[in-house]
């Protein structure tokens, strides 16, 4: 079991590019179980937000449109969303026979891994990190896009022609506003100077990013609503053209698990909001965790606002509003935060003219 | 798309048949189009319909005239009061019966409260094409307190039976009338709501504006009648033109949009709201007491002959034709219905179209399919 372990973390080493020291001499036995701890840890507390993340979309949902929303299950209808888990659990799986099996049956499982992924990057506060990353948002952002890769696999391998071409949206969709999302990004590393996710939330203790970048907060919020295929920009599964876009042929639990995969980036995408812009787990009175958790929903709540109230917009003008309107505004606002940087600079004698 | 990607490029495109429906959740019921796609943008589209036909044509020379009167509020279900109207109207030209003159208004009111309700489901149901769930529960909201006010006066809800040959069936019931003023009422907030919500939002505009533009000249030929040809900037409406029932002593006027786009079809429907909550307070104020219906024989036998009937549905003009040969039961029936005429648009203006905009095109022509197939 050790010798798995360690065989593990070697190869996980070599992939993050972490010093070449072998982790079975440097790390002694509890750092290993810590580990597989955060691991059991990162999946639970996915499964948790997922279920609390449903019941809040369609609590608030009800609010919005002036009706009740579920309320029979469990105390205020929290155990609504168990009852569905297991309604889907016990669907039969129903694969079309046309279908490319292996891409079609890898699809739902990739998107899960990757949101337990990103999970396991996210600073909940100080020293509840499970795995700093030097690279933090970069690899973030990498491993976000693998996103895409998942969804037009299942819009491929469905061998639906709805399920294509809503596959087909994402890519175009995603890969578009990675960039503006990016660009504003970038801002904040400027700033900051790291782009650790950790370095990046505690160096906000004072003032909160969205005061010193409001455009790129204005432009990550627009992103992100696209990366999250949410609306106005949920052309991907827009079922009033697309039946249900690319799992129009998923039944069961490999539905289940696009449907826990796309709550569980709502998640760690509103998390990652919070730590740019929101001073991550910085708060007075009570513990960082609170405040990181009580933030991320708050962003959620905001997004689900968003949702509930906007139309869904055409692809074409979409993709339009990206290339002509989002990623210029985000350039310019790069350029200024790189001038007004130099004048800080030279204004605290940090550099001479 | 296929602005970008042409085989000039050396890039192999392929267009492909997509079945939109009779299983799709925004064909509003088991209407198909056969669309050649190139991409997302619709190079033809061809009307697939009958997959809700029931033959009632055929159904009503089996059964008396006042069996079949209940069969005529399952066509365009939607507007279930208002189907029964054109349907006796041509038995009473038949029969020569004169409707009496309370009848008449109570007929108008729960016609025209039928119409707000119909008007208020494809509100809600077109910008639910766009995703837009809120508004769409607003309007349903709205509907839900005349379809209260149906039910007291008829006893259903969907399906509203009132309207029999002679008059009406039943008279109202007490307190019914503050009850519609104040359903009226909280109708009409709710719709400035909704108008302020969609009307003005730059995504709606954007993608209705401009899109499937039918001209005054296209609606004609193709026999287009209702809102939706009154949105091509003419203002023909059976009510004005060729007055039944009471509608000549109330006073409104025919709300007409000039643009003929996806947009002018909606707000056109958004208008006659108004109008027709204006004509139900100025036809409860001049409701006068008397009879609800004409003496009419239990078996009742017409004069053989024929005769023609049309009232301005929800959706348009809804026609009857009734052939009675002296029996009991009629010797042959049959009905023009508006939704199966205004979708004959479609093929001429679809191809261009993103599929994006198709679907909002059908949902702004309103068409039920019970009303298509009969």
């Amino acid at each position: 079991m050790v010798g798995f372990l360690t065989t593990i973390f070697n190869w996980a080493q070599g992939i993050l590019g972490l010093p070449a020291t072998s982790l079975a001499d440097a790390l002694p036995w509890w750092d290993i179980l810590w580990a597989f701890i955060y691991f059991v840890g990162a999946v639970i507390l996915l499964i948790i937000n997922v279920i609390m993340l449903i019941w809040i979309e369609r609590r608030a949902a009800g609010f919005f449109q002036e009706r009740v929303g579920p309320n029979r299950v469990g105390p205020l209808g929290l155990l609504q969303t168990v009852n569905d888990t297991i309604k889907l659990l016990g669907k039969e799986w129903i694969m079309p026979a046309a279908a490319d099996k292996l891409i079609y049956l890898i699809a739902p499982l990739l998107i899960v891994t990757i949101s337990v992924t990103m999970y396991g990057l996210l600073p909940y506060g100080p020293g509840i990190t499970p795995v700093t990353l030097n690279v933090g948002i970069l690899f973030f952002l990498a491993i976000s896009s693998v996103n895409t890769l998942s969804v037009l696999m299942a819009g491929w391998g469905s061998n639906n022609k709805y399920s294509l071409l809503g596959g087909m949206r994402t890519v175009a969709q995603i890969i578009s506003y990675e960039i503006p999302m990016a660009l504003s990004i970038i801002g904040i590393v400027m700033i900051t100077g790291s782009l650790d996710l950790g370095t990046i939330a505690s160096s906000q203790a004072h003032v909160w990013n969205v005061f010193i970048q409001p455009v790129a907060f204005v432009i990550f919020v627009i992103s992100a609503l696209a990366e999250l295929t949410k609306s106005p920009f949920d052309m991907t599964e827009a079922e009033q053209e697309f039946v249900a876009g690319y799992h129009t042929e998923y039944s069961g639990i490999r539905f289940t698990l696009f449907f826990m995969g796309e709550y569980a980036n709502l998640f760690s995408m509103s998390a990652l909001g919070v730590v740019l812009f929101f001073g991550g787990a910085n708060g007075p009175f009570l513990p960082p965790w609170v405040w990181f958790i009580g933030k991320t929903y708050v962003f959620i709540l905001f997004m689900l606002w968003i949702r509930w109230t906007f139309l869904r917009i055409r692809v074409d003008k979409m993709m339009k509003f990206n290339w002509k309107v989002l990623i210029p505004i985000s350039l310019a606002n790069l350029l200024l935060t790189g001038v007004g940087i130099k004048i800080w600079q030279a204004a605290t004698g940090a550099i001479k003219w | 798309m296929s602005d970008f990607i042409t085989e000039a490029d050396g890039l192999e495109t392929q267009e492909f048949i997509l079945n939109l429906g009779p299983q799709h959740p925004s064909t509003h019921g088991v209407y198909r189009a056969r669309l050649i796609m190139d991409g997302e943008t619709v190079i033809s589209a061809e009307n697939k319909v009958g997959y809700l036909h029931r033959g009632i044509e055929k159904l009503a020379e089996g059964i008396t005239y006042a069996q079949f009167t209940p069969y005529t509020t399952r066509f365009d279900y939607v507007a279930g009061a208002l189907q029964p109207w054109a349907w006796c109207l041509a038995l009473e030209k038949l029969g020569n019966i004169v409707v009496p003159e309370r009848a008449e208004y109570l007929r108008v009111i729960v016609g025209e409260l039928q119409r707000i309700a119909s008007h208020l489901v494809m509100l809600g149901s077109i910008v639910l094409d766009f995703s837009a769930i809120t508004p769409w529960t607003y309007v349903f909201n709205a509907r839900e307190d005349i379809s209260d006010l149906l039910e007291a006066v008829s006893g259903s809800r969907l399906l509203v039976n009132y309207f029999v040959n002679g008059g009406v069936n039943a008279d109202l019931p007490e307190g019914w009338i503050p009850k519609v003023e104040k359903a009226l009422d909280s109708m009409l907030k709710r719709l400035d709501d909704f108008d302020r919500m969609v009307s003005g939002n730059e995504i709606f505009v954007g993608r209705t504006k401009g899109i499937a533009v039918v001209s005054a000249e296209e609606a004609i030929e193709y026999g287009i009648t209702g809102a939706s040809l009154r949105a091509s900037g003419l203002t023909f409406d059976l009510r004005k033109d060729s007055p039944y029932s009471i509608y000549d002593r109330l006073d409104f006027e025919v709300q007409s949009m000039p643009a003929g786009d996806s947009f002018d079809r909606y707000y056109v429907r958004l208008l006659e709201i108004r109008e027709s909550a204006k004509m139900v307070r100025q036809a409860l104020k001049q409701l006068p007491a008397g009879d609800i219906r004409a003496k009419v024989a239990k078996v009742w036998r017409p004069a053989p002959g024929e005769a023609y009937a049309a009232i301005e549905a929800a959706r348009g003009i809804m026609g009857y034709q009734v052939v009675s040969d002296g029996t009991v039961k009629p010797y042959r029936v049959h009905m023009r219905s508006p939704s199966f005429c205004n979708i004959g648009i479609i093929p001429a203006k679809a191809p261009g179209l993103t599929l994006q905009d198709f679907i909002a095109f059908i949902a702004s022509l309103d068409f039920v399919l019970g009303d298509i197939d009969r």
